[in-house]
């Protein structure tokens, strides 16, 4: 059940994306992510779209994979629409009882609905094709300059990985839990809020003392293998930018150049 | 009878690349009464053929009977089905959650819609069938030695006074007295009460003393299912798929090898020791 979640899960496959450099996956997503917030005309998302799709399939991730750690924010996204369509004032559209909606309304529930489905997607594919290691070495690879001015880059990073590293592992425990209480006759499902609450106790308090289990025995596992923090510590594969990397990123300066481009003259209303 | 599985099959995250068929075609019988050891090695699927027997997991395909009853028919009671066979998980202790041992072991009765006062009954005999001592009885669940949280948790199943009583592994990572005195505990309780167990271990050695039928699962089927002497007989088979017969039965083996007359199909070491002196002419 739980482990359907597949936001932030690495999913195994051979493929050009699985293959880049992390770092060129990161600077993509982030530029990516910023180029949705610059539109505000749908020809710019039909860039975004395009773009997006010919990276889903160079990727090998079963779009239908995609789709279903979609259905978690589902709800979250009916209900960023819901407030967009009904609460911005503007010209009416549509009016029964207290309830307008406005063109203004319908317009931008619609990009935030594409835009937030746009976002989770692609964030979700770098997540998808980089093993938590890889990312996390590339953020910390990425913010290098800032140790200069004394940000704890490294020490970042490891929780990072770390914290990634505990998802699925917390998951699969709550799982077991959970089955466990309802073997005894735990009933989670039924029963008003502060019943569905109480019910949650048998789950959340050995859930608790797993994690802090584990976390204490990773940190002696830890120190036991001589971890000192990043001074002097060396990456058995270090990253290298090879070739195809510096294509991806010739790539993506063609996308934010159409990006801008399509800003800047707004084809279509 | 009591659990009748029909062709079962489970497949975990159907559709993805992860996709495990865990169960494939698993049909068996667990009578009233009997004594079970279901046996495999690793990954072989054991706890998810269990998890099916209570209903924690409902299986792709196939049908579950408890006492000719199907359980996947719209509207069976899945809560009662629960209560009546109780399933034992792997390290059980991590389940503990209640500030004592006694509350936490009150946790299933009570669930059950029992009055307190009947909570509490069962709480303390279940305690007292596991051997857990007394005085241990008002401490955290957390503050326990490992085979002690062990009985504290296979108590807290035991409480709802289950028709059938699965365990898995309810020895795992146990030294070797404490898992004898949860086996014999666990057998004294058989005995007394004539409740069915199930006794899920990779450890012929564990088993072979105490139950009177084993099922041997390899990849997700039944391989063998017979009483422990016959199962024990395919000493190959068993040993190609990772699993070995106990001890005594190579001993009795190697003795026959070197010429003495002894029947190699002994199970435990009362058995061989009669059937050497037997042999020995005393
Ligand atoms: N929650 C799960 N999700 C996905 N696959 C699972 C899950 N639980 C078990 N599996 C897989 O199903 C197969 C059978 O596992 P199962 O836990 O039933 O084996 P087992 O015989 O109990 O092993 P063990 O002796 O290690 O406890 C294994 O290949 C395992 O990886
Ligand atoms: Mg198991």
């Amino acid at each position: 059940m739980l482990r359907d979640i597949t936001l932030g899960q690495y999913y195994q496959a051979e493929s050009v994306i699985h293959r880049l450099d992390p770092r060129v996956k990161l600077v993509g997503t982030i530029l990516y992510i910023i180029s949705l917030f610059l539109f505000d005309h749908f020809t710019g998302y039909v860039a975004a779209a395009v773009f997006l799709i010919i990276v889903i399939r160079l990727s090998g991730v079963p779009f239908r994979y995609m789709v279903k750690g979609m259905k978690a924010i589902v709800f979250l996204l009916l209900l960023t629409m819901v407030f967009n369509l009904f609460l911005t004032p503007g010209e009416t559209l549509v009016q029964f009882w207290k309830l307008t909606i406005t063109k203004e309304g319908l317009r931008i529930a619609i990009f935030m609905a594409i835009r937030l489905t746009f976002l989770i997607i692609g964030s979700s594919l770098m997540t998808l094709t980089t093993t938590p290691n890889n990312l996390t070495d590339g953020m910390e690879k990425l913010m290098n300059p800032l140790k200069k001015v004394k940000v704890p880059v490294h020490e970042i990073a490891m929780m990072m990985s770390i914290a990634l590293r505990f998802i699925p592992i917390l998951m699969e425990e709550t799982d077991k839990i959970m089955k466990a209480q309802i073997a005894r006759g735990a009933d989670f499902e039924s029963g008003n809020i502060v019943k569905k609450a109480k019910a949650l106790v048998p789950l959340l308090v050995p859930l608790f003392v797993s994690a802090f289990r584990r976390a204490n025995d990773l940190a002696m596992a830890m120190e036991a293998r001589c971890y000192q923090g990043g001074e002097g510590r060396t990456k058995m594969k270090p990253l290298q930018y090879k070739k195809r990397d510096f294509l991806a990123y010739a790539y993506l300066g063609c996308y934010v150049g159409i990006v801008l481009l399509i800003r800047k003259i707004g084809i279509l209303p | 009878m009591s659990i009748k599985l029909e062709h079962v099959n489970y497949i975990y995250s159907p559709g993805t690349a992860y996709e495990i068929h865990a169960l494939k075609d698993v049909s068996l019988e667990i009578g009233e009464g009997q004594f079970i050891g279901l046996i495999g090695h690793t990954g072989s699927g054991k706890s998810t053929l269990v998890q099916h027997l209570n209903g924690l997991v409902k299986a792709t395909s196939g049908h579950i009977y408890f006492h000719g009853e199907d359980i996947y028919s719209p509207g069976y009671d899945m809560r009662r089905l629960r209560s009546r066979v109780g399933l034992v998980f792997q390290y059980p202790e991590h389940q503990l959650f209640e500030i004592d041992v006694f509350t936490d072991v009150c946790f299933g009765p009570k669930n059950l819609g029992l009055t307190q006062k009947e909570v509490q009954l069962r709480a303390f005999e279940a305690l007292r069938q596991v051997g857990f001592p007394e005085e241990y009885f008002y401490q955290s669940p957390f503050d326990l030695s490992g085979g002690q949280k062990r009985r504290a948790a296979i108590a807290g199943v035991l409480a709802m006074r289950p028709e059938v009583l699965i365990l898995d592994e309810p020895t795992a990572g146990l030294d070797p007295r404490g898992r004898d005195e949860i086996l014999d505990q666990i057998a004294k309780l058989k005995r007394e009460t004539g409740i069915t167990v199930v006794l899920v271990s990779h450890s012929m050695e564990d088993i072979a003393r105490y139950v009177d039928r084993i099922i041997v699962m390899n990849r997700g089927s039944v391989m063998f299912d017979d009483i422990p002497r016959k199962v024990f007989g395919h000493v190959k088979e068993l040993e190609a798929v990772g699993l070995a017969a106990p001890q005594v039965t190579y001993i009795m083996q190697a003795l026959r090898d070197k010429g003495m007359a002894v029947h190699t199909d002994v199970t435990t070491l009362e058995e061989a020791e009669r059937e050497i002196l037997k042999a020995l002419g005393k």
